[in-house]
């Protein structure tokens, strides 16, 4: 049976979960391997349907947890065909472990993480503690504002992860709700111009050709873990980072859509500045821009690559700025918030003196508004102006209670 | 369907083509060696294979050495079935697509796992390859404790068993609990077949194996590995526990088909005392000192009822 072709329109109204589940429809994957998880469910529910129209040809497999589901996604990727899969928070969890065998065993997977909170107490919004949590696990991390964005880092992920320079795998992340679950418009490409951009998988290490018999997941102890590691980490650092490059201008050559590892937004001669992620980048934008109406010199830095991190253009972008907050939508459980940890890291050995200052925000799908960035963009003048940091180095804003700083 | 492959002796059977080699680092007097040779040398057909963490997969697969003349896979303790399931809608959607490389060949996709990666941490993992129906074999190498990492008891430790996580000791005679009827439980999955095997009875071993891989559907193999080790035996006695464990029926031999029909598979002209059984492992001796004598007893009643209960499902056919 021969699979049908969808005529999409030239302007979609979609959501970020069903932008994710048109782009794999599109990459025409082999097998989806999953487990059902608020907020990414609607993800395979939007696949399952799809494969019940006759709009996908390759297999379906749903599981019993999202550790099987990641187990079955190895599987299948270690026998030599495109594969993906969609979790959120305990899901993401319980799969955890899996992670790191698919990216140390060099299998290009996606999988769409729809960001939420992790527990306890139980909470299905959005904030970014599952992807903080797999961020040592060797997968590059895509980071999506919006259902557009979900759907072309997908297409863009499937690229990268499958080069046989890279082979690692991928995570798109989406905001849960705010992106998974808000509809707006969305262009996509056609089916054959989605695929086309994609490619044909090219399989390597294949176990399903018996002509050639491979071992997949072998025991490594101190002999040779190490060099296994290092050689994992060199790849991200010497191959991922050049690829995900090309592929970002090949893209922008066939939609006219740019995509950057550093989202910058009036940076150019900003003096202050937030780096954030996920649906927040595009609130900081909106402020960023009234602050300017009011004479402060206000800029965004989006995270578009969480790994590998963009140190260099990190330590480029904010050379000359002299105030920067950096925000951490996860509890940072008795340390730092990880993207501080991350631009200090990129800072510290830069001939720069920029003021750096941490926030933590919206746990558990606690809104950010555009007065707590008004105010924070304050905060940050006020840094710049004195030239020290006048507050603590880590606040938590939009929280109930005595206002909470450390550091 | 592939041909069935023509096996007439032992000697024929033991140098057939071997894609499991010599070289592994599994101990003297291993039987999960000879089993995992009986269920490779059971084909001709290609094989996608998977291990579960443990003695097979930590013994066979050391970098850059692999004991594997056929693809592979290890990822966790807890997932070689699905791993192999994962390989299984592979294989399925390359050959819708018309991408099969081979695709005139017929594989096999069978996973190992030990007891303690099936009946205890992969548990779910097998009861849902065995519920969505792969088209799979899935082998648990039962030597009734974690042997890799030296003896703990698992779900399918015997009682009074001396496992290192349950020692027998002035107060103890050992595991308390009872082995988890595995069969059973994968049997009630309505899989097309189940089948209990030891090493000993190859011929038995290899028309069930060659059954199961011939069976569209998911299958299941209960395998009896006496354990040199844990067991505590001398190597050279592999085939004599194996023998010991079959004729005195704590392991007895059937299939389970559908769910529903159980056939006794073989029958012991000499029924050997269970006893002599546990007589011949370290890991009871502690049972023969006058106080757990009555366990003795309680294991004869026990090895008896459940043969009873085998012939009453054999032949009531449900």
């Amino acid at each position: 049976m021969v699979f049908d072709k969808m005529e999409l329109r030239e302007v979609e109204v979609w959501d970020g979960n069903f932008a994710a589940a048109q782009a794999l429809r599109q990459a025409q994957v082999d097998v989806v391997s999953a487990y059902p998880i608020t907020p990414s469910t609607p993800i395979v529910e939007g696949y399952a349907k799809f494969k019940a129209d006759n709009y996908v040809e390759g297999e379906f497999v749903m599981v019993e947890s999202e550790h099987a589901a990641m187990s079955g996604c190895i599987g299948a990727a270690a026998a030599g065909g495109r594969v993906a899969t969609a979790t959120s928070s305990q899901g993401l969890a319980l799969m955890s472990e899996t992670l790191y065998q698919a990216s140390g065993m060099r299998l290009p997977i996606v999988l769409n993480m729809v960001n939420r909170a992790l527990a306890a107490p139980l909470n299905v919004n959005g904030d970014h503690s599952d992807m903080y949590m797999v961020r040592d696990s060797g997968w590059i991390q895509f980071d999506a504002f919006n259902p557009q964005e979900v759907y072309d880092l997908n297409l863009i992920a499937f690229r990268v992860s499958e080069d046989h320079s890279v082979r690692t795998p991928a995570i798109v992340n989406q905001d849960g709700f705010m992106t998974s679950h808000t509809a707006q418009g969305v262009r996509p490409l056609t089916d054959d111009e989605a695929y086309g951009f994609v490619g044909a998988y090219k399989p390597m290490n294949d176990m399903l050709d018996f002509e050639h018999p491979v071992t997949h997941g072998v025991q490594t102890e101190e002999d040779w873990h190490f060099e296994h590691k290092a050689r994992q980490h060199n790849d991200m650092m010497t191959y991922v980072v050049p690829k995900i490059e090309e592929t970002f201008e090949a893209f922008e050559k066939l939609t006219g859509r740019k995509y950057n590892r550093v989202e910058k937004y009036d940076m150019e001669d900003a003096d202050v500045a937030v780096v954030c992620m996920g649906t927040s980048v595009e609130t900081a934008r909106e402020v960023a821009k009234e602050m300017r109406e009011k004479g402060i010199k206000a800029g965004v830095v989006g995270i578009r690559v969480l790994r590998p991190f963009p140190f260099a253009e990190i330590s480029e972008t904010l050379k000359g700025v002299k105030a920067v907050a950096a925000l951490d939508r996860s509890a940072p459980g008795g340390a730092a918030g990880m993207l501080f940890n991350e631009i200090a890291g990129s800072l510290i050995n830069a001939d720069t003196k920029v003021i750096l200052s941490g926030y933590i925000y919206g746990l558990g799908g606690r809104d950010l508004t555009k007065a707590h960035l008004v105010d924070l963009f304050n905060e940050l003048q006020a840094n710049a102006d004195a030239g020290k940091i006048l507050t603590k180095q880590q606040q938590f804003i939009g929280v109930r209670g005595p206002k909470l700083a450390y550091l | 369907m592939s041909e069935m492959k023509k096996i007439k002796n032992l000697k024929e059977f033991s140098t057939s083509a071997d894609r499991f080699e010599g070289a592994n680092l599994l101990c003297p007097g291993c039987a999960h060696s000879i089993i995992v040779r009986e269920v490779l040398n059971a084909t001709n057909d290609d094989l996608i294979l998977g291990a579960s963490t443990g003695c097979l997969e930590v013994c066979t697969a050391v970098y850059p050495y692999t004991s594997w003349d056929a693809s592979w896979i290890h990822i966790g303790f807890e997932n070689s079935s699905t791993a192999v399931a994962g390989a299984e809608a592979m294989y399925k959607a390359l050959k819708t697509k018309g991408r099969l490389k081979q695709p005139d060949r017929n594989p096999k996709f069978v996973a190992f796992g030990g007891d303690g990666a099936s009946y205890d941490i992969g548990f779910q993992w097998i009861s849902g390859c065995m519920e969505r129906n792969h088209n799979m074999m899935y082998v648990v190498l039962d030597n009734e404790v974690y042997a890799n990492t030296g003896g703990q008891r698992s779900s399918s430790t015997p009682i009074g068993s001396s496992a290192t996580t349950s020692p027998a000791g002035s107060v103890s005679y050992g595991e308390k609990q009872n082995k988890k009827d595995m069969m059973g439980i994968m049997a009630a999955h309505h899989i097309p077949y189940a089948a209990q095997v030891a090493p000993n009875k190859w011929k038995d071993m290899v028309k069930k194996i060659q059954t199961g891989m011939n069976t569209e559907g998911a299958t299941f193999i209960n395998a009896v590995s006496p354990c040199t080790t844990e067991w505590k035996f001398d190597p050279k006695d592999t085939m004599k526990l194996a023998d010991l464990s079959t004729d005195s029926l704590v392991f007895p031999l059937y299939e389970i088909i559908n769910g529903r029909e159980l056939n006794i598979t073989y029958r012991p002209k000499n029924v050997v005392p269970v006893e002599e059984y546990l007589a011949a492992q370290g890991r009871f001796k502690h049972l023969f000192k006058d106080e757990y004598k009555y366990l003795i007893k309680e294991w004869q009643e026990r090895v008896d009822a459940n043969w009873a209960y085998l012939n009453r499902r054999e032949e009531a056919r449900v």
